[in-house]
């Protein structure tokens, strides 16, 4: 495999596995009942992919792969992919294992309206954290 | 079935702060040389009740903490009401030394976490003559701000959830769950504001980058400990601070963050006992 290919592969990997969020999210109980007053969308970019995302009652009702024009987001989160896959590593190493330690280090940017961002913190933080759990089962 | 009564003690004083009366609350227990410990910001002494509790410390030192005024069971000072609580160094600094004249202390140690690592500093370069050694935990004379503290005080954002939010991420995913969320529980139950009160020292009144230098560890040694997980005190942070002040030990905490001994009571029990031990070994000789 050339090293293009070898990139890419690990870009369509990081993307497949972000697309499982709404499983992720919606089938944890206890995630759903602390975002129960969760209700926006926001975007989430991975790299130069951006994705919309749908909240109702702490559950992901809608992800959809952007750019898609003319959509709404009260806020944006946008993280490099070296981001993204080292913060979703079972173990992840100091300085990449939490939103704000990649936003500390420059890896990571929020922008738009943070105020439902920071009053449902805990709950977002936790939501973009959940791929991790696909490193701990192997997949 | 007999209660399992823990040998912690609780009390309150009346102590005078600033001119004014502050009622405070401190823990204790053990007995043998006075180790002080400082909560972190926004946060109350409870975080070192697992030091309280272990008797290989509690049988060579009487361990206390007290809560800060405005923190956990110590009440503002009358009047509270009408202003913003803001923690300066000299009001910080004063209340570490008010604390162990009240009580007599002989030559104790400080053993401060976080604002308390930074006040700790302060006490080695004003009153290192005081104390027998100081301890810093994820302690620096200065750090890069990252996040805006005035989101942690205003009505559209619970105050107790954001704060507690913020500092999730600076433990150690290591941390077990049950000590991460006892952690985090300090910061919700954190009375409004108190944790932006106690920032103002740690960001605009407490840079002490011109001042570290004059620290002589000779007069009173200095061992900073700070976990590698902390991203708001690095490990960076801390040797960066160590270069200016010679003699000072730092040890790199693995699996520990922000907050080591009430996130992981065990793994950092594992460092913090050689340094006590090497504490009471000077004094013996």
């Amino acid at each position: 495999m050339s090293a293009a290919a070898s990139v890419d592969d690990e870009h369509a990997q990081l993307l497949a596995r972000f697309e499982q969020l709404p499983r992720l999210v919606n089938d944890d109980a206890d995630l759903v009942r602390r975002g129960a007053w969760v209700d926006l969308q926001f975007q989430v970019g991975l790299d130069v992919v951006p994705y919309h995302l749908t909240v109702a009652g702490g559950r992901i009702a809608s992800l959809d792969r952007g750019p898609i024009l003319m959509a709404s987001s009260r806020f944006q989160i946008q993280a490099t992919g070296e981001a993204w896959r080292r913060f979703w590593q079972p173990v992840p190493e100091p300085g990449w294992h939490d939103l704000l330690a990649l936003t500390k280090r420059g890896a990571a940017r929020l922008d738009g309206d943070l105020q439902p961002l920071l009053a449902n913190l805990q709950y977002f933080k936790d939501v973009l954290a959940a791929p991790r759990r696909l490193a701990r089962a192997g997949h | 079935m007999p209660a399992k009564l823990e040998p912690i003690v609780g009390r309150y004083m009346t102590l005078v702060l600033g001119g004014r009366e502050h009622r405070l609350y401190f823990e204790e227990a053990g007995a043998g040389i006075p180790l002080v410990c400082l909560h972190t910001a926004g946060a109350d002494g409870r975080q070192f009740r697992h030091l309280m509790l272990d008797a290989a410390i509690t049988s060579h030192y009487r361990v206390l903490a007290f809560d800060m005024p405005w923190h956990g069971k110590s009440l503002p000072p009358e009047g509270w009401q009408r202003e913003d609580y803001q923690l300066t160094t000299a009001a910080y600094t004063e209340m570490v030394v008010a604390f162990g004249d009240a009580l007599e202390l002989q030559r104790p140690v400080v053993m401060g976490c976080s604002i308390g690592g930074r006040i700790v500093l302060n006490l080695a370069i004003e009153h290192a003559r005081r104390f027998r050694a100081l301890i810093g935990l994820e302690a620096a004379d200065f750090q890069q701000p990252w996040y805006d503290t005035a989101w942690l005080n205003r009505p559209d954002v619970h105050g107790g959830e954001v704060c507690a939010a913020l500092v999730s991420g600076l433990m150690a995913p290591q941390a077990p769950d049950v000590s991460r969320h006892e952690t985090l529980w300090m910061y919700k139950q954190s009375g409004p504001g108190v944790f932006k009160g106690d920032l103002y020292f740690y960001r605009v009144d407490g840079d002490l980058r011109p001042s570290v230098g004059a620290i002589d560890t000779k007069l009173c040694p200095l061992y900073l400990l700070t976990g590698e997980y902390d991203f708001s005190c690095t490990p960076d942070d801390t040797l960066r601070t160590a270069k200016s002040i010679a003699g000072a030990e730092v040890t790199v905490m693995k699996e520990c963050g922000h907050f080591p001994m009430s996130e992981n009571p065990a793994q950092f029990r594992r460092y913090i006992l050689p340094v006590l031990d090497k504490i009471r070994g000077a004094g013996a000789t």
